[in-house]
């Protein structure tokens, strides 16, 4: 078998996959995405590649190489059409959705006007998202409409288009933490409570991660998130609310876990690189 | 033993360093990217986090 690795940079994650590999004795090529070339005349240098682990850093260059590798027959992990919903946050919301997965209410408009009034209906606070984004970039809180309103105009003064599909999340009064949990096929194999002062938990803006048990109840909710949007090795965020339970707050199609390995004592990697060491078998 | 390029202080790698990986200069604080291992170690200032960046 012979595996394909596409990364930007070797972060704590990839020297672990790599070691993984290793141990496995399994045959692989580092494809650094800013030397990649693809030439849709000339497949055969792809489709030496039973399967494909994209861990680039950027949505980009991961989407766009999936789509050509996956339209060469080469699979990837993740397949393109994953990336493709967990990398748009309305993407994801929508198959949550049409799945019947529990999520945090969610509306959608696209002008600062329209914002406004879908905020005003919905209540303060609320969270405004960019559609495309990670690490809690840009990601704002608002709480009353002074702030709304200034906070919609940067959007549609400074912003691409994209800042101007306004993405409106009712905000969850979580317990001072949410849960980032790990699903590999149809498994959640490890979970971490992030807890932070701060109501952005992320682990990249200083939320700390402990084990979080994964009961019946998380796997299940987790992997019927996974199962919505396509599958594969996917970080699911939850957050916890008082009278609903578990809803999905966001999936990530290439995840980190640096910080999970040693609260969880899972090995995250080694169960990573055996789902794409099943997935180039098929 | 490595130079930084932006500062030339000097920077200690690890032996087990490997080729893509991003270390920081203790003396100016700039993030560098190990270009090569061998046949001498290079680094080179590691790229802007761009907006895409992420998980």
């Amino acid at each position: 078998m012979k595996i394909g690795v596409i990364l930007s940079r070797v972060r704590v994650e990839e020297k672990w996959l790599f070691e993984a590999l290793d141990k496995r004795g399994l045959d692989y090529d580092r494809l650094d995405d800013r030397e990649i070339k693809f030439n849709f005349a000339v497949p055969d240098e792809w489709k030496k590649y039973d399967v494909v682990l994209e861990r680039s850093l950027s949505f980009g260059r991961g989407l766009y190489a999936c789509k050509v590798l996956n339209s060469l027959g080469v699979p990837t992990v993740n397949m393109a059409t994953v990336g493709e919903i967990c990398g748009d946050k309305l993407s994801t919301t929508a198959m949550l959705h049409q799945c019947n997965v529990p999520q945090p209410n969610v509306r959608l408009a696209f002008t600062p006007e329209s914002a406004l009034a879908a905020i005003e209906e919905m209540g303060y606070p609320v969270v405004l998202k960019p559609v495309v984004g990670s690490w809690g970039r840009l990601v704002s809180k608002i709480n009353d409409r002074e702030s709304a309103e200034a906070i919609l105009e940067h959007r549609e003064v400074l912003g691409n288009y994209q800042q101007q599909i306004f993405y409106i999340q009712e905000y969850v009064k979580k317990p001072g933490r949410d849960i980032r949990a790990f699903v590999v096929g149809d498994e959640t194999i490890a979970a971490i409570y992030r807890t932070s002062s701060h109501w952005i938990t992320n682990t990249a803006r200083g939320g700390v991660g402990t084990n979080c048990p994964v009961t019946p109840d998380l796997n299940k909710i987790c992997v019927e998130a996974a199962h919505a949007v396509g599958s594969g090795v996917l970080a699911v965020d939850v957050l916890e609310d008082e009278d609903r339970g578990f809803l999905i707050n966001e999936i990530n199609h290439t995840m980190e876990f640096h910080s999970s390995v040693p609260a969880t004592g899972i090995d995250i990697p080694g169960k990573v690189i055996e789902y794409v060491v099943k997935v180039g078998s098929k | 033993m490595a130079t930084c390029p932006e500062c030339e202080g000097a920077i200690n790698l690890k032996d087990d360093v490997q080729q893509g990986e991003i270390v920081v200069c203790g003396d100016c604080g700039v993030d560098l990217e190990v270009i090569s291992i061998t046949p001498t170690i290079t680094l080179a200032l590691a790229p802007q986090e761009a907006e895409d960046w992420g998980e």
